[in-house]
């Protein structure tokens, strides 16, 4: 290097020179922090706040949390242990957490079931939510599940779902047969049959064939409902919910007008007012001397609170597809049910999913409400028979906590992926 | 995808539902298994234990009836009810009886269309205060915040309780049991005001009892019983008489020790009557002959059930008061088996 | 009927019932009427279960029970009310309380919502983390825990009225005039003696005075480019005469402090702390989705916008109030106002905290004394939408009145 230099003309220089370090502040840690934390006056008060803020939010978790008591038989006990220091009495989650699970009543010899039914809903939903990772072969896994769930859950005798799934097959089998020759045909001779067959099958006697033990849909409880109102409410409002968006989109104004009574009515009232219909009202409404208990009842009233929620959203995506579709689907001659099925649907819903996701979360958070009617979800566990109870009787903060940290996991989980579907799907490039 | 689990789930509730009809007694008996109401949890009247298992002195009346129509004490059905749903499960024929310390009043009897079939426990509404406060009277209560629980007598007691006495006070309406207890023990409210029994029942789970004082003053009539829907008054018999074979049992002195020597046969026609061995009482109700026997054998007669879930033996440590035999002064009185 | 002619016709009389099916042009009459037809069945059959349910059981459908005495005490009535009114009184009461706490999440939620949507995109590297901690974590979490939490906190960690009495008290009033229970915040009210309402009339002028010298203000800026100061002159002109006329006039509104006498404090104002609660809860579990409108619609506002009004030199807070807040209302507005309807319909999770509002009175206690469950929800649900309702129509229009307008 310094030989070129040499040769070069004096005033010329024709090599780079070394590169320095920057100086001290305009680098690592220091800069960073002049830059993010204290780039003006201002900015310096706010950081200067929020630290504050932040050292008494971990200056009161902290020693909760790390003196905390994790075995006990009760909160007696447990101040005996703390002995005057702060610390939180975990030892009630480690006591209950059978209870705040699966409720009191679900039997404890066959907790393996609705767990195992938990893990096996991951593979299931996998593939479809993650589509281009996983074979498309899972998908019939997928298709199982809600019985292999059903028979797992309630336990009975193992040919109720699988009449079931039998009578669902049939009614594929009619409209795939039919379905060339018209979409209407199709569908509702499909239903048809599939209703026919379990109609017939509804003579025949069940009771103990091939059975597990069958757990009444009474004793669901826990965190377990809430999944269960969860999963089962939102999977079944998504048909629902398109059927409603088609409806509302339709130009026949009858049906049209239908819809949309039905939409703005249901979103207009909070969901406790249903749920007080699902208590204390809908029983009027069904026919004499028979008898649905409650959680179905309930399940009817959410699923009819997410379909409305969830076909708003589906609107919204079949308004954004271009009209070019429409009219494209049209040019080739398709008729309505073709043109849906086959062009508009498959993009509407795509472009829809990351609102349906956002929709599902709030539902699931709103499962919690069904413990107003007296019925023993997480949150009506922990207010009625735990906090009664005489050993944990003011065990608030780890039980309130526990059940925030619960659905916090699940909700942020989801929402996660909410936003990473949404980046995905975005095929434009900003 | 998930419809078929819903339709599976409905051919069951389909099934479990059975025949229509009026008949509640053909119902029970076709489902195998008594649907009774009970409270969201109170201890010594009806609350599940860690287990799930339900215990107490209403539901020992359910476990009467189940034996006495099916003869098996535990093919009984809880149903969890609160304030707001009890009496449309009820009427709804949700619940086949509810047993859930629920007041007998003429509005309920005659405008909902139910029928008490008997008083299980004679209560009135009482105060509690912290012993701390210096109370000893109700009267000495004006301006203070009250804690209720909504959706009983309670709250109307208690407003023409403070109307008449020209004195004010502040309500704190709460769902539950268990939340009223939060916001007694917490200082949220001064008083706690329910049934003398549901009060005591609450003192006896709190940490430390003798910091509280139930006061003197009663300020209500509460009959409290089990009751069926109107109309069906062949099951209104049958829950009627089941209940007052257990009140007989006690003046008789049939108890859940000796009651398969009694039944045997005794001296006593009547005792004879109530446990089948002469006339077949049991016929006229559409049971058992021995559907008395069953239903005391179930849990032992009204004393029994007394002593073991709300005696004086017990936590909640009530007396029997109103409730003991008329021969003892009290009001339970069964009419006679005959 | 259907003869060849050789008119050339379309072909409107020869109708035939198979085209109801085939005939693109008559399909729909067909579904249209089966679908009419299908939920004309299942009313009339939900209904006809319920008349002979009803008769089954002797019971009727009837409001009378709204004519008579409720007999219970409510403990926040905005109108006058007692245990000798009737349920229709009752659930007025509960109407203006549900209202009540609407109105006040809904002022709370927006506040919180804004400061915490703009901190997001904040500079401020902890200060954004922060609120995104706020906003996932109250976003992911059922707004019924947040309620039970919050009404947790207010009766277990505040103290009890008892606290702060006799000479070893635990608890003390907040400079003799605030005191913060279990119960709720008990404030000092004001006593309104003579004169006090020359003091509020001046009070009232001041407060447009302050608009009339920002109008003017912000006219002279647009015609002739000077600026006026704003704040101190504002502040000024809103305290100033006000309290000049209220000292000379010899303090006529006086203020009456909290007491603890007997059980509670007495005097003042007391917010009770159900609605404390309820109010917070609401406020901070919508603020966090407020907060992400806020975001997303300052993010939708081109950065030119803001990059132009910085190279015209305009400081960042201008820059955020004049150019960027207004565009980005156009894209906050319409999701806020749908959160004002999910705090609305959200507030009838008062039931837990027992705050009466229209679910706790109505819905509730009445419910329960009279046993009306099927007058009552209905009831319930008519006032939630007709509120809806209401909203919604006002949302249209304004979205009518502020949509672009396209030349």
């Amino acid at each position: 290097m310094s030989d070129t230099h040499q040769q070069s003309i004096g005033y010329v220089r024709d090599s780079m020179i070394p590169e320095s370090e920057p100086p001290l502040g305009e680098a690592g840690a220091i800069k960073w922090m002049r830059a993010n934390l204290f780039s003006s006056i201002a900015n310096g008060f706010l950081t200067l706040a929020a630290l504050t803020a932040l050292y008494f939010l971990i200056s009161g978790f902290l020693p909760w949390i790390v003196n905390g008591v994790w075995d006990a038989p009760s909160i007696r006990e447990c101040r005996e242990i703390l002995d005057g220091k702060v610390g939180g009495c975990f030892a009630v989650l480690t006591e209950r957490w059978n209870q705040l699970l699966f409720g009191f009543k679900y039997p404890s010899d066959i907790y393996w079931r609705p767990a195992l039914a938990f893990l096996l809903l991951f593979v299931a939903i996998a593939p479809v939510l993650f589509s281009k990772v996983f074979p498309k072969q899972i998908l019939i896994f997928t298709a199982l599940y809600p019985f292999i769930a059903y028979f797992l859950i309630w336990g009975g005798s193992i040919l109720i779902p699988i009449f079931a799934l039998l009578g669902l097959i049939v009614g594929y089998l009619v409209y795939s047969r039919f379905v060339a020759q018209s979409f209407a045909a199709g569908f509702f001779g499909g239903i048809a049959a599939a209703l026919a067959f379990w109609w017939i099958t509804g003579f025949i006697a069940v009771d103990g064939v091939l059975a597990i033990e069958a757990v009444p849909s009474r004793d669901m409880g826990g965190f377990m409902l809430n999944m269960l109102l969860g999963t089962v409410c939102v999977s079944l409002s998504i048909p629902f919910g398109i059927a409603l968006a088609l409806g509302r989109q339709s130009d026949m104004p009858i049906i049209k007008w239908i819809c949309i009574l039905f939409i703005e009515f249901i979103r207009g009232v909070p969901l406790i007012t249903l749920l007080f219909v699902a208590s204390v009202v809908l029983a009027y409404f069904l026919p004499p001397g028979t008898n649905f208990d409650l959680i179905l009842r309930v399940i009817i009233m959410i699923t009819m609170f997410a379909s409305a929620y969830i076909a708003e959203v589906i609107r919204g995506g079949l308004a954004a597809l271009p009209n070019g579709q429409y009219e494209a689907g049209d040019s080739l001659g398709l008729d309505y049910a073709q043109k849906m099925r086959l062009i508009i649907l498959p993009q509407a819903l795509k472009i829809s999913i990351p609102g349906i996701v956002n929709v599902s979360v709030g539902l699931f958070k709103d499962t919690t409400l069904v413990s107003v009617i007296s019925m023993f979800d997480l949150v009506g566990m922990i207010r009625g028979p735990i906090l009664a109870s005489t050993e944990w009787n003011g065990v608030y903060w780890e039980l309130l906590g526990f059940a925030a940290l619960l659905f916090f996991v699940v909700c942020y989980g989801i929402s996660q992926y909410s936003q990473w579907l949404e980046r995905q799907l975005q095929t434009d490039h900003k | 995808m998930t419809k078929t689990v819903i339709l599976g789930t409905l051919t069951v509730a389909a099934l479990a539902a059975g025949a229509a009809g009026a008949a509640t007694l053909d119902d029970v008996k076709a489902r195998g298994k008594l649907n009774c109401g009970v409270t969201t949890g109170l201890v010594g009247f009806a609350a599940p234990d860690a287990n799930g298992k339900w215990d107490g002195f209403d539901v020992g009346i359910c476990r009467a009836v189940a034996a006495a129509v099916l003869g098996d004490p535990t093919a009984v059905e809880f149903v969890p009810t609160t304030g707001k749903t009890r009496f449309t499960a009820l009427s709804s024929g949700e619940i086949d009886v509810l047993a859930r310390n629920t007041t007998w009043t003429f509005s309920r009897d005659t405008d909902l269309k139910f029928d008490f079939v008997g008083v299980n426990y004679y209560d009135g509404q009482g105060f509690m205060v912290p012993k701390a406060l210096g109370v000893s009277s109700a009267k000495e209560l004006d301006g203070a915040t009250v804690c209720i629980q909504t959706g009983t007598t309670t709250e109307l007691n208690l407003a023409d309780y403070f109307r008449k006495n020209n004195m004010s006070y502040q309500p704190v309406p709460i769902e539950t049991n268990a939340e009223a207890q939060q916001q007694y023990l917490n200082g949220a409210c001064d008083v706690y005001t329910t049934d003398a029994s549901g009060l005591a029942a609450t003192r006896a789970a709190f940490e430390a009892p003798g910091d509280h004082v139930v006061l003197p003053e009663i300020i209500s009539k509460e009959p409290l019983g089990p009751l069926v829907r109107h109309g069906d008054n062949d099951w209104g018999d049958i829950v009627r008489w089941t209940f007052y074979a257990l009140v007989a049992a006690e003046e008789y002195g049939i108890t859940s020790a000796n009651i398969e020597e009694l039944a045997a046969g005794t001296d006593n026609p009547e005792v004879n009557r109530i446990l089948g061995t002469e006339d077949n009482l049991g016929a006229m109700l559409g049971l058992e002959p021995t559907w008395a026997k069953a239903a005391i054998a179930a849990g032992g007669n009204y004393g029994e059930l007394f002593e073991k879930n709300i005696g004086e033996n017990t936590p909640i440590g009530l007396s029997r008061g109103l409730n003991a035999q008329w021969t003892d002064g009290g009001l339970m009185y069964s009419p006679p088996f005959r | 009927m259907s003869f060849m002619t050789t008119l050339s016709d379309p072909p409107s009389g020869s109708f035939r019932l198979s085209m109801l099916i085939n005939d693109t042009r008559y399909r729909s009459y067909t579904f249209q009427f089966i679908a009419l037809v299908i939920v004309i069945a299942i009313f009339g059959y939900l209904g006809s279960n319920l008349f002979a349910n009803l008769r089954a059981a002797g019971l009727n459908i009837s409001f009378d029970f709204l004519g008579e005495s409720s007999n219970y005490d409510i403990n926040q009535t905005l109108i006058e009310y007692s245990s000798r009114s009737t349920h229709w009184t009752a659930a007025v009461v509960g109407i203006l309380n549900t209202l009540l706490v609407a109105f006040l999440a809904c002022i709370t939620a927006t506040i919180i919502g804004v400061i915490a949507g703009i901190l997001r995109l904040s500079p401020n590297w902890l200060v954004r983390k922060l609120m995104s901690i706020y906003v996932e974590a109250f976003r992911n979490v059922p707004v019924l825990i947040w309620i039970i939490i919050i009404f947790t906190i207010m009766t277990v960690v505040l103290p009890a009225p008892n606290a702060f009495r006799g000479d070893n008290a635990t608890a003390s009033m907040l400079f003799g005039a605030f005191a913060f229970t279990n119960r709720g915040v008990y404030l000092p009210a004001p006593v309104w003696g003579p004169g006090s309402l020359i003091v509020a009339l001046v009070f009232v002028a001041s407060v447009i005075g302050v608009f009339m010298y920002r109008r003017y203000a912000k006219k002279l800026l647009f015609d002739t480019g000077r600026l006026l100061p704003m704040g101190w002159p504002s502040l000024v002109i809103l305290f100033v005469p006000t309290l000049l006329v209220f000292f000379l006039l010899g303090r006529p509104i006086g203020l009456d402090y909290p007491e603890l006498k007997g059980f509670n404090f007495q005097g003042g104002i007391q917010i009770l702390g159900s609605l404390i609660a309820l109010w917070w809860a609401l406020a901070i579990y919508t603020g966090a989705f407020i907060a992400e409108n806020v975001r997303a619609g300052i993010q939708s506002v081109s950065k030119g916008q803001a990059e132009a009004a910085a190279s015209l030199g305009m400081r960042p807070n201008r820059i955020m109030n004049l150019v960027v807040l207004p565009q980005a209302l156009r894209v906050i507005i319409p999701p806020l106002i749908s959160n004002y309807l999910n705090i609305t319909k959200n507030s009838s999770l008062a039931i837990v905290v027992g705050y009466m509002d229209i679910a706790g009175t109505l819905g509730g206690i009445t419910l329960n004394q009279t046993g009306r469950a099927i007058e009552c929800v209905l009831l319930l649900m008519a006032f939630y939408l007709a509120i809806s309702l209401t909203i919604s129509g006002l949302m249209n229009v304004y979205n009518k009145a502020i949509s672009l307008k396209e030349r």
